[in-house]
């Protein structure tokens, strides 16, 4: 173990300025310097941006971002300030919220219930329907629209008469089958002898779901919530389809898209634009981290 | 910005936040009370229905159903008359450029790059990243674009792909780099066809590296770590226990990585959609969909393209389902 | 009243699965009664027919007089100790004691009452806000107890409750469980795989193999008196040593030894079988006697084992420690005839 931790945070365990000391403090020195490398260079993109966003409106079509970083400073709000007065970005940001809050809460308690079915019940089909249910999360989104959206017009669901209400099923429909998987998995794990030791105890289906499944299955519950918002957040595809691009409905995903194709050649705003878009998902993301990689971890490498 | 209507709008909001729980949750009580009143036999054979029937309903309306529907209208006309294969024959037509081939050309470069790309990136992270102790910091970063919207990660790489004439001074990063360290010519990577498919795809494999190398840096750290000492006391050298017992340990989680990679590569549409709305030469089979139903007025040929799309996921979702069997039998 | 009675029950689970076969059994009020047997015998199974965790194919289940084949589990009046003990890891240990109680819709003083009391019984007073996570082994086990106790029930069932222990704490609690089931009176239903438990806890065992009943009777009673081949060779450690031997004119005959039964039998073909104490290192000069080859020995101290053959079987001796004895040595013991066993070749019944 000690060995293994002096191998891999490169602390020599050999005598200092040998050959082998030197070969290994080498190999430790381009070890650093490929993963900050790495990393730096990753950064690039969005640092490029980040900068841009906070310079003045002449100095982003005249000079690249990186001038910015040496004397003479000069750094402002005028492109947040602006893209705040004149697009609609902060009635956007409220339509994503709208959008989003009932598009998580919706699908993800009746997963859990379901979830809990599939997991803890017996009923003929079972094993077929969940498996059915696997194969749709494989299955491309933009075969439904066509059809839904026909059926949404004739019946008069759409963004005048209801609002989001359209948007909130089709999201719930879409968002069904990942969560589903997600939790009968997690459900699935939870010791039989819990569930057969509260049946003695005799709680009923009920009381075993909302005392016992869900308070044990926070950490799942969690991740498939931060899931589900940064994906719904995030959309463009079934906002655009099923709320359309006018302004007053528009999440901040379809107004930022509208902006980069009107602004084209205005920048300035468009720097600014993308990063308040990106303030929630960046801060729920790092706030929560560790939730959504456990998320992940257990959606993906079961078994 | 127009306060007036956020603050009539919050309202909603809160009662949305408070009613759509309050409606779920009654359902399920009443259900439970109405299952409690039945007799005990059929009590067992009720009860599971309650709990899965919202599911099983939405995902008929919203992914099923509608999935047949698809089929059928990507057989028939504009106005609703059955034209057999018509639809698919104009989406295929005039190898290589016309109908959807160059769309279909895109989805086979995004389905091989992508993928192999994101693998070998996560692979790479993963491994490097195990060694040095600020780990957890520079997985952050390298994460942090999973959290972005498509849109904004558009917006990003036009910035870095911006283009300015060659005597101006270049504003894009790439494009300065072209000129000032191998001086030449600046490229106009989104338009120009030799390049553009490519620098969207750079685009996304930016943005999704984050995903892979998590779950990678998972499976690694999930390989015991007597079993790499035990190499070590083999007398095999770093490369060797890479190849041979890291790898061949890992293989099965790549499998899923890249399952899931042919999926996104073949779903495509965020980043054609915002960075070049599928133009010179771009396209790829969602955005082609999209540009059919809602430009073109043609929901024939949108939904042939669909099905097309279908039929390239199908032996992936084969994989899958097969995959998932294999695990469930060992449960 | 709160016996329990297995009256030709029962479990299949499909037409060529049956897991319990036959089962009859009458444990009595307050009975310290052990089911033991090998894994997958169907003791556990048994016990889960009782708890209404499983359904009863076959046969009928009564807690006192009450038949109770179709009586939910909560309403059976019976508390159960999980293997892993099943502690909700998600409530306090108070809440774990409590949860029970607050299904029986009981008010709240009269819960804290008894919490308080089953705490008070098995040491957890200072443990109660805390969660399973924080808890030793022990205590985990105990907090198991507690919510068993907390319910009065007519019926504990237990099941390998000292299994996720080790071996000092199982000798500890084992003591403990004894003395619970003095202080409760109440009737314990106890199943494990550990013959040793069975032994020293249970007034009376019921050794199980392959779904079927194969005896009961008092831990004495089935050490001297096996009712069969499987009994004999299952209970006791070291196991008992089992020779095949020809009898005839009411001797027994191996190569190696030829000894005088104590009673004549009618088979032709049988399986002697004696405990490694009853041989002994004393030769009298009438007794009956036979070569061993020693091949391993063990010194203990206060035992000394001798592991060999006696014309080919594989026969285990524990003897005086003070005899010299070496590996490779022919040694000549003596057989106490008062502690053989004779079983049917056929039928593995005993004949003595």
């Amino acid at each position: 173990m000690t060995a293994e931790v002096a191998a891999r945070t490169g602390i020599s365990t050999t005598t200092r300025f040998s050959p082998a000391w030197l070969a290994e403090r080498l190999q430790g020195v381009v070890l650093h310097v490929a993963v900050i490398g790495l990393t730096v260079a990753w950064m690039v993109p969005a640092a490029g941006l980040l900068i841009s966003s906070f310079r003045p409106f002449t100095a982003i079509n005249s000079s690249g971002w990186w001038t910015a970083l040496a004397p003479p400073y000069n750094f402002t709000l005028d492109n947040y300030v602006k893209v705040l007065q004149s697009s609609n970005m902060g009635h956007s940001l409220f339509n994503s919220f709208m959008i989003t809050i009932p598009a998580v809460v919706i699908p993800i308690t009746i997963a859990a219930f379901a979830a809990y079915a599939f997991a803890w019940m017996k009923f003929p089909g079972r094993d077929w329907i969940f498996l059915a249910l696997v194969g749709l999360l494989a299955v491309p989104l933009q075969l439904s629209f066509i059809p839904v959206l026909k059926v949404f017009v004739s019946i008069g669901l759409v963004v005048q008469n209801w609002g989001f209400v359209g948007v909130w099923l089709a999201h719930t429909g879409y968002g069904l089958p990942f969560s589903i998987y997600l939790l009968a998995n997690f459900f699935r794990a939870l010791p039989s002898d819990l569930f057969e030791s509260a049946e003695i105890d005799g709680a009923g289906t009920l009381t075993v779901f909302f005392r016992i499944v869900l308070p044990l299955s926070v950490p799942a519950v969690a991740s498939l919530v931060i899931f589900q918002f940064l994906w719904i957040w995030n959309d463009l595809l079934v906002a655009l389809i099923y709320v359309g691009g006018t302004a007053s409905v528009a999440p901040l995903t379809v107004t930022l898209a509208n902006l980069t194709n009107s602004l084209g050649q205005g920048y300035n705003l468009l720097t600014a634009a993308a990063f308040i878009s990106m303030i929630v998902p960046l801060v729920v993301f790092l706030t929560l981290q560790r939730y959504f990689v456990r998320g992940i971890l257990a959606g993906s490498v079961k078994g | 910005m127009d306060l007036s209507l956020l603050l009539t709008d919050v309202p909603t909001l809160l009662f949305v936040i408070v009613a759509v729980p309050a409606v779920l949750g009654a359902y399920i009580v009443g259900g439970e009370f109405l299952v409690r009143r039945l007799p005990d036999r059929a009590r067992g054979s009720v009860r599971p229905w309650i709990w899965v029937v919202p599911a099983l309903v939405f995902v008929t309306a919203f992914l099923v159903a509608p999935a047949v529907g698809t089929v059928f209208t990507s057989f028939q006309s504009h106005e609703g008359g059955w034209i057999g294969l018509t639809n698919y024959q104009r989406q295929l037509t005039d190898f290589p450029t016309g109908g959807a081939w160059i769309a279909i050309r895109n989805n086979l470069y995004w389905l091989v790059l992508y993928t192999l790309f994101v693998l070998f990136f996560g692979l790479l992270l993963a491994v490097l990243f195990d060694r040095v102790p600020y780990e957890s910091v520079v997985k952050s970063l390298i994460f942090m674009p999973m959290a972005i919207s498509a849109v904004a990660l558009g917006v990003i790489w036009k910035f870095m792909f911006w283009y300015q004439p060659a005597d101006a001074p270049q504003t894009g990063t790439l494009n300065a780099i072209v000129v000032n360290v191998f001086h030449q010519a600046p490229k106009t990577w989104l338009t120009d066809v030799s390049v553009n498919n490519f620098a969207l795809i750079a685009a996304a494999i930016w943005g999704i590296t984050g995903f892979s190398m998590v779950i990678l840096s998972a499976a690694l750290k999930g390989i015991p770590a007597d079993l790499l000492e035990a190499a070590r006391v083999d007398g095999a050298g770093e490369i060797t226990i890479f190849r041979r017992v890291i790898f061949p340990l890992m293989m099965p989680t790549v499998v899923v990585v890249g399952t899931t990679l042919v999926i996104f590569a073949l779903k495509a549409f965020d980043i054609v959609y915002v960075m070049t709305a599928g133009n010179f030469g771009t396209d790829v089979l969602a955005n082609r969909m999209y540009k059919l139903l809602y430009q073109a007025d043609n929901p024939g040929g949108a939904s042939a393209v669909a099905i097309i799309l279908l039929i390239a996921v199908i032996p992936v979702l084969i994989f899958n389902l097969r995959q998932f069997r294999a695990v469930e039998a060992r449960r | 009243m709160s016996s329990v009675s297995y009256d030709h029950v029962v479990k299949r689970y499909t037409s060529d699965l049956t897991v319990v076969k036959d089962f009859n059994v009458e444990i009595a009020d307050k009975e310290f009664m052990v089911l033991v047997g090998p894994s997958g015998c169907g003791k556990s199974t048994a016990l889960r027919m009782l708890a209404g965790l499983e359904t009863i194919t076959e046969g009928e289940i009564r807690i006192g007089d009450k038949v109770v084949n179709h009586l939910a589990a909560k309403d059976r009046d019976i508390a159960m100790v999980f293997q892993s003990y099943a502690l909700y890891p998600h409530m306090s240990v108070y809440d774990n004691m409590a949860f029970p109680l607050q299904m029986k819709k009981m008010k709240k003083s009269e819960i804290d009452k008894r919490v308080k009391q089953a705490s008070g019984i098995l040491g957890l007073d200072n443990f109660l806000k805390r969660k399973p996570k924080a808890l030793s082994g022990g205590q985990r086990q105990r907090v198991a107890l507690g919510r068993a106790i907390v319910r009065n029930p007519k019926v504990f069932l237990l099941d390998e409750p000292l299994s996720n222990l080790d071996a000092k704490l199982r000798g500890q609690t084992r003591v403990e469980l004894q003395k619970l089931h003095r202080d409760l009176e109440t009737t314990f239903i106890y199943v494990t795989h550990d013959q040793v438990e069975a032994m020293t806890m249970g007034d009376r065992i019921a050794i199980m193999n392959a779904g079927i009943l194969q005896q009961v009777g008092a831990p004495g009673e089935i050490y001297d008196h096996p009712a069969n081949l499987f009994v004999a060779g299952f209970i006791g450690s070291p196991s008992m040593n089992l020779v095949p031997v020809t009898t005839q004119n009411g001797n027994a005959k191996a190569p190696g030894f030829d000894i005088k039964l104590p009673k004549p039998v009618s088979a032709e073909k049988g399986i002697l079988g004696f405990r490694p104490e009853a041989l002994t290192d004393r030769v009298a000069d009438d007794g009956a006697t036979l070569e061993m080859k020693v091949e391993v020995v063990e010194r203990l101290g206060s035992d000394q084992f001798l592991y060999g053959t006696v014309g080919g079987e594989m026969v285990t001796a524990r003897v005086d420690p003070r005899m010299k004895v070496a590996p490779g040595d022919q040694a000549r013991l003596g057989l106490d005839l008062r502690g053989i066993h004779l079983f049917d070749a056929e039928t593995e019944k005993a004949l003595l």
